[in-house]
């Protein structure tokens, strides 16, 4: 190594130093193990070369603002006729409601995911196709025909939740 | 010293430690007026806002730009007056009724002065009026959504100039003719000018919910030309100013014979008088045409009505309502400081700045010192409304703009400079050279009772080496003061686009909140609308053919269109089903003779279409909207035009 090498190396330790303080410190290493449980769950299935139709995960709430959702015992007509009214406005020109089209059919997907997850994918699904594996995976299935935010509330999200019920 | 490809690296390192430590202070901590050198306070960093919204008019583009201060960064061109192929303004079926009027469909006009809509003197950040300066109108721009919402034509003004300045509290926007002319027009030599060529000077109220403009009446004013005006505001609310010139009333060389008088007039209207006179059934109701466009952003269409009648007030019948006030030397910007106190002449002829005295003047009309009249409006004494002038030393003072800090910045386009004097003592505080030949100049809020005293924007009309150039014709140059401090500080040149004629600022923080993201497919009520997913279809009535179309991200339905015939009159009623803040699409149809299609989220836009070659002819989506954008395509058999090809269409199928 040359000196102007080695005076360099010295500089960049002195800039180090100087700089301390800055740089986030980092916690020590640690393996999440009851966190990671479920996602790992899901990624070990997407890993498995499986299109994401394939793939039932009923666990995987998936990530978004909705963190509960209880079914009633029998369907609410009333709120699956008004989710039905939405689901056309806002989602026919790319699902049909028994059969694959530019993205998944909503039929018998409560068999495969979480009512969670579902709302999710309806309410925030910029962050789904980029954080969630099953949707991540659905992009990759869909040639990356991404899944349109159609600023739905929460409560109308639930209704076209319920109108999926009846499919 | 020798490098070797081994330390290239480290040095590349240390380049990165160096920046890197100078992050403890915030990206915000160096910005503004406390910086210390200009760069510093022009530089907003990457993702983070402009403190100033200035909106620039465009003059001979017809439209309005909007940029960033301090950043002299260009956001947005909004279309007002003029065609736009980049949106399909003034092309689509929604948008043509825009710009008609009592001369048919007119696609330009040369749009000057933005005035930004005020509550109690102050700016309210809902509207934005402009005027078009050659076919004369008014507009008015929506401040949610940055669209052109309305436009009124202006009748018996021709040169629509003075204009388009609003009142303390939006009351009115008010125009002034720059040109007279024969009121009503009429076959008559252009030599009899003199006493039968008439000055409208016009007060269209603004609703104040719903901003909707309504020409309420026209003040018949002697032919002079009627240049540039303010309202009065705080004490002299309730009146309005107009600079003239021209009071030799030359119809020819007005070069030479206009600048004969060695003063001309401000006039000074008492329009609350008026009002009221009118109210009582004054005035008289005079046959008219002029065009009515008004856009409703729930049925995303423009309608456009004729009306046929104005109010016409002669100023000679309201005792008390006009007066005129002498002022050197055909004085151009027309000015009132924000206490309302003085009205400022800026004589474009002169060296001096003229300033009169609002308390003077109501002195001297209630004392009825007058010095004769002109076509029986009375003329009051300079010596008794002046309150002082500006010894500037500058030459050919054009306007000014206040600070709210008790100074005042006029420019001076003959000395190509920015002239900072103080409105009570009228002392000249500091001067600064323009580059060059100065026009307007624009402080946020600066013409109304509480301006935002931090920058000035300097708009200078020619530009000559300020930039790399480009052939024979060059951007105007736009020059940005600091004004925070006693002197004023050059802080950057940018460009502008067409020749702006003045603009307004406001802060960021007053609109960005309020800027609306999409249109909500559930108010949608164009009639052609293609809600539902299955509401997409096409309709033939004899020759016309109605396509009712959607889009989303990124497909057309339908994508695939036949039975169309050489000769047909195709209409593309496309809606955008889009929920989401900036996801526009784009139709662009082979051989249409129009322009593009840009569709915002919810909304639903119309091109034409009349193929005249037999074959199959594709649409695409012109804005990069997914990564399957390319896809975003279809086509449209076209058949001779005796074919009995049967009507079909689909998608997927």
């Amino acid at each position: 190594m040359s000196t102007i090498e080695k005076t360099m190396l010295l500089l960049f330790g002195i800039l180090l130093t100087a700089c301390g303080g800055t740089p986030e410190k980092k916690e020590k290493f640690t393996y999440e193990r009851t966190k990671t449980e479920k996602k790992v769950k899901a990624e070990d299935q997407v890993a498995k070369n499986k299109a994401a139709a394939d793939i039932t995960s009923l666990d995987n709430k998936g990530i978004g603002p909705v963190k509960n959702v209880t079914l009633g015992a029998e369907i609410d007509q009333a709120m699956a006729r008004a989710g039905k009214e939405l689901f056309k406005s806002k989602c026919m020109l790319c699902h049909k409601p028994d059969r694959k089209f530019i993205g998944p059919a909503p039929q018998g997907v409560l068999d495969r995911r979480s009512p969670e997850w579902v709302m999710n994918m309806i309410l925030n699904p910029e962050v789904m196709v980029k954080e969630d594996p099953i949707a991540k995976q659905l992009l990759m299935d869909y040639n990356g025909s991404p899944m349109a935010n159609q600023g739905l509330t929460e409560e109308e999200a639930r209704k076209i939740l319920e109108y999926f019920r009846t499919l | 010293m020798k490098l070797t490809i081994k330390s290239l690296p480290i040095f590349a390192l240390m380049a990165v430690m160096f920046s890197g430590c100078n992050n403890s202070k915030s990206p915000n901590g160096n910005r503004g007026a406390l910086a210390s050198t200009a760069a510093e306070k022009v530089y907003v960093p990457p993702g983070e806002h402009d403190e100033f919204y200035a909106f620039f008019s465009g003059g001979y583009s017809g439209n309005l730009t909007v940029y960033g201060l301090p950043s002299g960064r260009m956001f947005k061109e909004i279309p007002v007056f003029s065609q736009f192929p980049t949106n399909g303004y003034g092309y689509s079926e929604e948008t043509k009724p825009m710009l008609n009027t009592s001369h048919g469909f007119i696609p330009w006009d040369d749009l000057h002065h933005p005035d930004i809509s005020q509550t109690d003197g102050k700016l309210d950040g809902r509207w934005i009026f402009v005027n078009g300066n050659n076919t004369p109108r008014i507009a008015r721009i929506d401040l949610k959504t940055f669209e052109t919402d309305e436009i009124i034509e202006v009748p018996n003004s021709a040169g629509n100039h003075s204009s388009s300045f609003v009142t303390e509290n939006t009351e009115y926007v008010v125009a002034g003719t720059r040109f007279s002319v024969p009121v009503p027009q009429k076959d008559i030599s252009i030599k009899e000018y003199r006493g039968n060529f008439k000055g409208a000077l016009s007060f269209i109220e603004v609703a104040p919910e719903t901003g909707r403009m309504n020409l309420k009446f026209q003040i018949m004013m002697p032919g002079f030309d009627y240049d540039l005006s303010h309202p009065g505001r705080g004490k002299s609310h309730g009146w309005f100013f107009f600079t003239t010139y021209n009071t030799e009333e030359a119809n020819t060389l007005l070069e030479v014979n206009a600048s004969q008088n060695d003063k001309d007039f401000i006039a000074a209207v008492n329009w609350k008088k008026i009002e009221e006179y009118i109210n009582n059934g004054g005035g008289t109701k005079m046959p008219a045409e002029y065009a009515h466009n008004v856009y409703d952003h729930s049925t995303h269409s423009a309608k456009s009505t004729i009306k046929k009648e104005v109010l016409m007030v002669d100023p000679t019948k309201v005792p008390g309502a006009v007066f005129l006030l002498p002022t050197p030397k055909s004085p151009h910007g027309c000015d009132v400081d924000p206490t309302g106190k003085y009205i400022i002449g800026n004589g474009k002829l002169s060296a001096d700045l003229t300033i009169h005295s609002f308390g003077k003047m109501i002195a001297a009309i209630e004392a009825e010192k007058f010095d004769g009249d002109a076509y029986g409006i009375p003329i009051l004494k300079f010596e008794d409304v002046l309150a002082g002038q500006v010894k500037s030393g500058g030459l050919g003072p054009l306007h000014t703009e206040f600070d709210g800090k008790g100074n005042a910045y006029t420019t001076f386009f003959i000395s190509s400079e920015l002239v900072k004097w103080n409105v009570e003592t009228r002392e000249v505080i500091d001067r600064q050279p323009n580059y060059y030949s100065v026009g307007h100049v624009m402080i946020p809020g600066g013409n109304s009772a509480a301006p935002f005293g931090k920058y000035a924007v300097a708009m200078n009309k020619i530009t000559k080496d300020r930039y790399l150039p480009t052939g024979p014709e060059l951007e105007h140059s736009a020059q940005l003061f600091d004004i925070s401090g006693e002197k004023m500080e050059l802080l950057l040149d940018f460009p502008t686009h067409g020749e702006p004629h003045y603009a307004a600022g406001i802060p960021a923080e007053i609109l960005a909140p309020e800027s609306q993201k999409i249109y909500r497919l559930e108010d949608n009520k164009h009639e052609f609308a293609a809600l539902g997913g299955d509401e997409t279809r096409v309709e033939r009535h004899g020759n016309e053919v109605h396509v009712y179309m959607s889009m989303i991200r990124s497909h057309f339905t339908p994508d695939n269109i036949e039975g169309i015939r050489v000769g047909d009159k195709v209409y593309f009623h496309i809606t955008n089903h889009e929920q989401d803040f900036d996801v526009p699409h784009g139709f662009a149809m082979i051989g249409a003779n129009n322009a593009e299609l840009l569709i915002m989220p919810g909304q639903t836009r119309t091109l034409v279409w009349e193929p005249g070659q037999v074959g199959v002819w594709p649409f695409y989506c012109t804005d990069f909207c997914s990564a399957l954008h390319q896809e975003m395509q279809g086509y449209v058999r076209v058949s001779p035009a005796n074919s009995d090809i049967k009507l079909s269409w689909s998608l997927g199928e």
